[in-house]
């Protein structure tokens, strides 16, 4: 798994790279919106048409048992189950239709031309997907972390005449008038969220993927993280839709899936900081037409280039090899509505992790990422009151391409300008974040609303805390390039030793802690433990034998570096698990958690306490609470009508004592988790 | 030892010679010749019946009219002639004789496999490569005593030594030979082979039965390890039917015969088996039984199961048969089904009771084109579920469509060329079917005339319903003729570089697209991962149909041009069809018996077989046998309930066996040594565990679990 993860990373050349705006701004977008288009689709078979494609779905076996059992179940007639089989369907699916395909390309490069300098494709990677879209299944997935993901794979794959996919959507952009239609024509599928427990629902979605893929109708294309990231770090794959996709090779209906991570990474995020305050507690507006055309407003602004990266293509077969026993689809029928093995599970969660692990991996680091880690390690009140050296802030950040490129970072970065040039200009992209002035940086702070009353202190922390967020959201960017060696220097911080068995069992423990913050392949942390000892060795800051890890003399700097870029989470971390163990109630649903937590920080953070502000993040509040339930340190209760959580202070307690370095982890049993 | 010579009276002449014997068993004068039917009494004839050896298909020295390293008759083969024209020699077959232009394109752009590069096989056997025979001198001794014929001539040992593996024949074209059979015997009768298998109990002796060598499941490998003396027992001259009871339609057949000579012995009677296995020009009926064959028409006649309704087996515990001819009973396990896939582990098969039916009075073939094989197989599953399976009906994809228009003889007549050239236009472009996507289902009706075209009418009719256009009776009977000449096809491909075999499944219904595409793409997948130079030929048919689902076979043929063992490729690719197999719900074999050798069916057979019976198929006979009584039986359901899951174990050896006396593993005679209350003893279980050696006992590699269940049934 570490080797497909490594080499698949390797080709960091720009020059693989094309403009696709280049040749927009000098031709006519209507003339290219009118291209023939003339895709081969795979195996030579036409593919159904959506009126065949639904009909399937109906018709089919597993759909007629999942009625059958409803219907059972409801007391009502199959007709009517079926009737609203047929309903769920409609809401749902896609009408793809090529002259909606050229409406949106002519308005997506309207879009583009205005919004971005260039739109870079690697065309090595569309030339392998092209082959792979004729072999079979292939599955498009991309990161997600702007709107602009959503049609911009389409519009690629259109430019160069590779089928374009049917795209799995939220629901509420189909409750967008007009827009919803048109997306719907464009390939896109709706899907409501939080489906739960509602089983018709469910065959449904379910069987209806499943048909695309057995009939390679299309490729298709899925956010395996769920939903955008609002914090531009990778999120935990969601496991639905991945199973779905999977399963026809599981059970033999398809030779082979083709898995395609695709990165798209911007230079700047249209949404940030909508983002942020989301983050912060002010709700995401609803998605809707009036919202759209009001937000004309960032059409005005430059978002810099965006990078589409098309990783190598997997297969699931080759992947999947030894992890799954496909005869235990043998005995009983394979329509049959049955709960997948646990075997099953496991295999797929992996394989999500990977391909999460995949896209991070196809990631174009910028400047600005670079920059944003270093302007982090900076305190707070430095960067809005004493501002940083800017001749600082540039060494410091052409150190650290040094570092990130040892580390196997695919970087950004201009070839043919000056580095100082090249950092100046990152900065001016994110001139709403720092500001130059003097030779020295500063954080922009928000301008203060107009309110009635007065401004709190609290709300006043709010306003520091929006660009510092913002920060933290491109230094995520970057993050997982340093990730394992980080939490290696974190290791050694806290715990003082030099015993690798000891480090490892600290690195273990903090992937534990931080398992929904970051990704990690599960079962893959002896791994992760070598990379760590691997890329540190390389880069000369550790002198690792047998059984001893020592920080050589020269590696001060880097370790450093490294285990200040995870104080905020570890200090986050440690004030919240704190907080339920010392003040919090030993009943909570998420909401009172992060609203008390928030505020809780907010008081430490006022009194200098705490020392981040990405400790007000309700987005590291969600994952804490997830961890410490996998860590069994919090426990969901049944029954209850709101998500309640039991709190074992306790244990709580124990888990900051450990990350502290007071008791060793050992102490920690973990239970295995299957979920993983 | 005693020679024989070849046929060489015409046809009619033997067949005319031939009704006059059965005239006479019918008037059942005591039969002094052997070829025919007849109440002939048996007894140990020596040099005597050499005479008579003439009438028959197989004579001893099978070298004289089949070749010794490649398929069937030595006079009939594929070459290229001067022009570089494909052509079929010979006289035997419609195809003999005939020029196949098509063919030769066909090998290049099927395999890039051109007239240049070519791989031409050791011509004649080199005797001094053949290992000297390891002789038992007091068994060969009595052995004379009895009068049964035997050599230990080079030639009659090394043919005995292999069936039909593509590994076996490519070691042979290569001069390569292994370790052979010491001798060879030909026992003319039940007794005689009761003789026989009681001398090799007596002096320790290895038994492989020998029917017609056609098996592909290496059951006939001698296990290179072996130390004590092999004796191949030859069935080939126990080849008489027996008894024919019109009464009861049942005909009575020593198991050596051969396919082609009991029909056509049952023909002139005005019966027949219906039981048509592509290998039964030279496979037998004893070979039959012992790996669960299938026939071409088994939807009217059925299976050899089906078939069968007595056997006479020679174990070395004894003879075990049914007391009873009857068509069923309900007394245990049928020992018939302990018997039949034993693959000559448990003993020798001599003697067999089948059914026989009147010769139909009308047959005809047909063929229907489908746009896509998707198509052609919801047609199938349609006539399966209907039961209106004709004889046999057979789906080819495109590139075995492909390959059999390329078998194509020539046409004499412009106007026959002209017409195919209509009906393909009609079929791509007025219909238009794709003719890279179109597959061809070819079609047998047996029967009385008018049940005949009424069938007829109503499989077109279900045909149609799935896009299907009748193609005409030619397209079927060219279909047909395939299966028979693929064998000879491969060994003209061994001469270019291009090796192949064939290996079928069985699998649901729901399932058999799935396993098509899945397989011939694993296929194509795996011959690239492991360099094969060339696109290989993979390709499919559903060959038989059933109520609850279909019998697949593959063909599978690469140009090995480039590769420095192209045996181990071929088998890794082999090993990985056959697990893309067993992970889409197929069966290891529908009736090619399983597969030995790799690594894959001895893992297999464990899974699919967790409590199976025989599943060692060296070919050896073993095991002590038994008369069946029906309490015994019953007693042995009752504990196989009672001690339920089954344990295969390795007996223990008997005293002697300590006291460095080596102990025959495969041939034994006395007392059962292990019952089913006993323990396994250590050997099993460690092997178990080993990985490969499934089952393997520690004297020698086979038939060890055989054996204790034979004595199973005893205790």
């Amino acid at each position: 798994m570490t080797s497909t993860c490594r080499d698949s990373g390797r080709a960091p050349d720009e020059d693989a790279f094309t403009d696709l705006l280049g040749e927009r701004r000098l031709r006519s977008d209507l003339g290219h919106a009118l291209r023939t288009f003339n895709p081969h689709p795979h195996g030579g078979a036409p593919p159904p048409s959506t009126a065949d494609l639904n009909r399937t779905v109906l018709e089919s076996q597993y759909l007629r048992y999942v009625i059958k059992e409803v219907a059972a179940e409801t007391g009502s007639s199959p007709d009517e189950v079926g009737e609203d089989a047929r309903g769920i369907l409609e809401e749902m699916s896609q009408n793809l239709q090529l002259g909606f395909i050229r409406l949106m390309a002519y308005t997506v490069t309207k879009v583009l031309k205005r919004l971005f300098s260039s739109v870079y494709v690697n065309m090595d990677g569309l030339n392998t997907l092209q082959q792979a879209v004729k072999d079979g299944p292939v599955i498009l997935m991309p990161n997600h972390r702007s709107y602009m993901d959503f049609l911009i794979i389409s519009y690629v794959l259109f430019t160069y005449d590779i089928p374009v996919p049917v795209i799995a959507a939220g629901i509420p952009l189909a409750g967008m008038k007009i827009v919803g239609e048109i997306l719907r024509r464009s390939g896109a599928f709706f899907i409501r969220r939080a489906i739960g427990s509602e089983r018709l629902y469910w065959a449904v979605l379910s069987e209806y993927v499943k048909t695309i893929v057995r009939t390679s109708a299309a490729p298709l294309e899925f956010f395996v993280e769920g939903l955008r990231s609002r914090t531009l770090k990778s999120l935990k794959p969601k496991l639905g839709m991945m199973h779905m996709v999977l399963e026809p090779y599981f059970k033999g209906e398809v030779f082979d899936v083709t898995l395609v991570p695709i990165t798209v990474s911007y230079d700047r995020v249209l949404e940030e900081s909508l983002l942020v305050h989301e983050l912060l507690g002010v709700p995401k507006p609803k998605e809707s037409t009036t919202g759209l055309l009001k937000a004309r407003r960032v059409l005005q602004e430059n978002y810099g280039s965006m990078h589409v990266n098309f990783g190598r293509p997997v297969s699931a077969r080759q992947l999947c090899q030894g992890k799954i026993k496909r005869c235990q689809y043998n005995l009983t029928p394979r329509d049959l509505p049955r709960k997948p093995s646990a075997e099953a599970q496991a295999c797929v969660s992996w394989l999500a992790h990977v391909m999460v692990r995949l896209q991070e991996e196809g990631s174009l680091i910028g400047p600005w990422s670079l920059m944003a880690c270093l302007l982090l390690q900076a305190p707070a009140t430095v960067l809005t009151e004493g501002g940083l050296p800017w001749r600082q802030l540039t060494e410091r950040t052409l150190w650290l391409r040094k570092l990130a490129l040892d580390f196997g970072a695919r970087l950004n970065w201009p070839r043919r300008v000056p580095d100082s040039d090249v950092i100046s200009s990152s900065a001016a992209l994110h001139g709403a974040v720092v500001r130059r002035k003097d030779g020295r940086a500063y954080l922009v702070q928000e301008e203060e609303p107009a309110r009635k009353h007065p401004v709190g202190a609290e709300e006043g922390a709010l306003r520091t805390a929006a660009p510092l967020l913002m920060l933290a959201s491109y230094r995520n960017q970057a993050l997982h390039v340093f990730l394992r060696p980080a939490l290696l220097a974190t290791a050694m911080h806290v715990t003082k030793s030099q015993q690798t068995d000891e480090l490892c069992a600290f690195f273990r423990f903090l992937q534990d802690v931080f398992s929904h913050e970051f990704i990690f392949v599960p079962g893959n942390s002896a791994q992760d433990f070598e990379e760590a000892c691997f890329f540190l060795k390389k880069c000369r800051a550790l002198c690792i034998s047998q059984q001893e890890v020592t920080a050589s003399e020269t590696g001060a700097e880097v370790l450093q570096f490294l285990q200040t870029l995870l104080q905020p989470f570890m200090d986050s971390y440690q004030a919240m698990f704190r907080f339920l163990s010392d003040e919090g109630a030993d009943v909570i649903t998420e909401k009172q958690f992060v609203a008390a937590v928030r505020n809780a920080a907010a008081k430490l953070i006022l009194s200098g306490e705490l020392h981040t502000y990405e400790a007000l993040s309700s987005d590291m509040h969600k994952n804490a609470l997830s961890s410490l339930r996998r860590l069994e340190a919090v426990t969901k209760l049944s029954g209850s009508p709101e998500d309640e959580y039991s709190v074992n202070k306790a244990a709580c307690g124990r888990i900051a004592g450990i990350l502290t370095g007071k008791i060793p982890p050992q102490m920690l049993q973990t239970a295995p988790d299957a979920r993983l | 030892m005693a020679s024989n010579s070849s046929g060489g009276s015409s046809d009619r002449q033997r067949i005319a010679k031939q009704r006059l014997r059965i005239i006479a068993g019918h008037l059942q004068r005591p039969a002094d010749d052997d070829s025919a039917v007849g109440a002939a009494e048996c007894t140990a004839q020596g040099s005597k019946t050499d005479a008579s050896s003439e009438e028959r298909t197989v004579p001893r020295r099978r070298h004289e009219i089949m070749k010794w390293n490649g398929w069937g008759y030595s006079d009939s083969k594929f070459v290229y002639n001067k022009k570089g024209q494909a052509e079929f020699t010979g006289k035997r077959y419609r195809l003999s004789g005939m020029i196949i232009p098509g063919l030769k394109d066909w090998m290049e752009n099927t395999f890039g496999a051109t007239l240049q590069h070519k791989t031409p096989a050791t011509p004649i056997l080199n005797s001094s490569a053949v290992q000297a025979p390891t002789l038992n001198e007091v068994f060969v001794e009595e052995l004379k005593s009895t009068h049964i014929p035997f050599s230990h001539d080079a030639e009659d040992r090394v043919f005995r030594a292999h069936g039909h593996c593509l590994h076996e024949i490519f070691a042979l074209r290569e001069g390569k030979i292994g370790r052979v059979p010491d001798l060879v015997v030909w026992p003319s009768c039940h007794s005689d082979v009761e003789k026989i298998v009681e001398l090799a109990c007596k002096h320790n002796v290895c038994l492989i039965p020998y029917g017609g060598g056609t098996s592909v499941s290496s059951a006939l490998e001698c296990p290179p390890e072996e130390t004590r003396s092999i004796v191949s027992l030859d069935t080939s001259q126990m080849n008489r039917i027996l008894w024919i009871d019109e009464k009861n339609l049942t005909a009575h057949v020593e198991a050596g015969i051969v396919g082609q000579d009991l029909e056509r012995l049952l023909n002139e009677s005005g019966y027949c088996t219906g039981h048509e296995p592509d290998s039964m020009e030279f496979s037998s009926l004893g070979g039959w039984v012992a790996t669960r064959a299938s026939g071409m028409k088994k939807n009217i006649y059925g299976n050899i199961e089906d078939l069968v309704i007595h056997i006479k087996m020679v174990t070395p515990q004894g003879v075990i048969e049914k007391s009873c001819q009857c068509p069923r009973m309900s007394t245990g396990p049928d020992v018939h089904h302990f018997i039949m896939g034993s693959e000559g582990t448990l003993g020798v098969v001599t003697e067999v009771t089948l059914k026989i039916r009147p010769v139909p009075e009308y047959q005809k073939y047909g063929s229907v084109v489908f746009p896509n094989f998707e198509q052609g197989v919801a047609c199938l599953r349609e006539v399966a579920k209907q039961r209106c399976a004709p004889a046999s009906i057979r789906l080819m994809d495109n590139e075995q469509f492909k390959f059999g228009h390329a078998l194509k003889p020539q046409v004499s007549s412009i106007f026959t060329s002209f017409l195919d050239g209509l009906k393909k236009l009609y079929i791509t472009k007025f219909k238009g079917f794709d003719p890279n996507r179109l597959c061809v289902a070819t079609l047998l009706f047996e029967g009385d005339r008018e049940k005949v075209l009424q069938h007829e009418k109503q499989v077109y009719t279900i045909a149609a319903k799935f896009g299907g256009l009748a193609a005409g009776e030619d397209n079927g009977q060219r279909g047909y003729m395939l299966t028979f000449v693929i064998a000879y096809l491969r060994d003209l491909g061994m001469d270019y570089y291009v090796i192949g075999e064939s290996f079928e499944t069985s699998v649901p219904w729901d399932r058999v697209l799935d396993i098509c595409r899945n397989v011939k793409a694993r296929i194509v997948r795996e011959c690239k991962e492991k360099g094969v130079q060339f696109p290989p030929l993979s390709t499919c048919r559903v060959t038989q149909t059933y109520d609850a689902g279909a019998c697949v076979y593959f063909y599978f043929a690469f140009n090995y041009r480039g590769l420095s063992d192209p045996i181990h490729v071929y088998e890794e690719v082999e090993h990985a069809a056959r697990e893309e197999i067993l992970a889409n719900g197929g069966s290891l074999s529908h009736h090619h018996g399983a597969p030995t050798g790799s690594r894959l069916s001895q893992r297999a057979r464990r899974v699919q077989a967790r409590c199976s019976i025989s599943w060692w198929t060296a070919g050896e006979v073993a095991a002590p046998g038994l008369v069946p009584q029906p309490h015994s039986l019953r007693r042995f359901g009752r504990r196989l309930r009672a001690k339920a899951p089954l344990r295969l174990g390795w007996p223990r050896p008997p005293a002697g066996a300590e006291a460095g006396v080596r102990t025959p593993s495969r041939v034994r005679s006395g007392a059962p040594v292990c019952t089913m209350g006993q323990e396994p003893p250590a050997p099993v279980a460690q092997s178990e565990g080993a990985g490969d050696g499934l089952l393997q006992p520690p004297a020698g590699p086979s038939s060890g679990n055989t054996h204790s269940l034979m004595s199973l049934i005893v205790c």
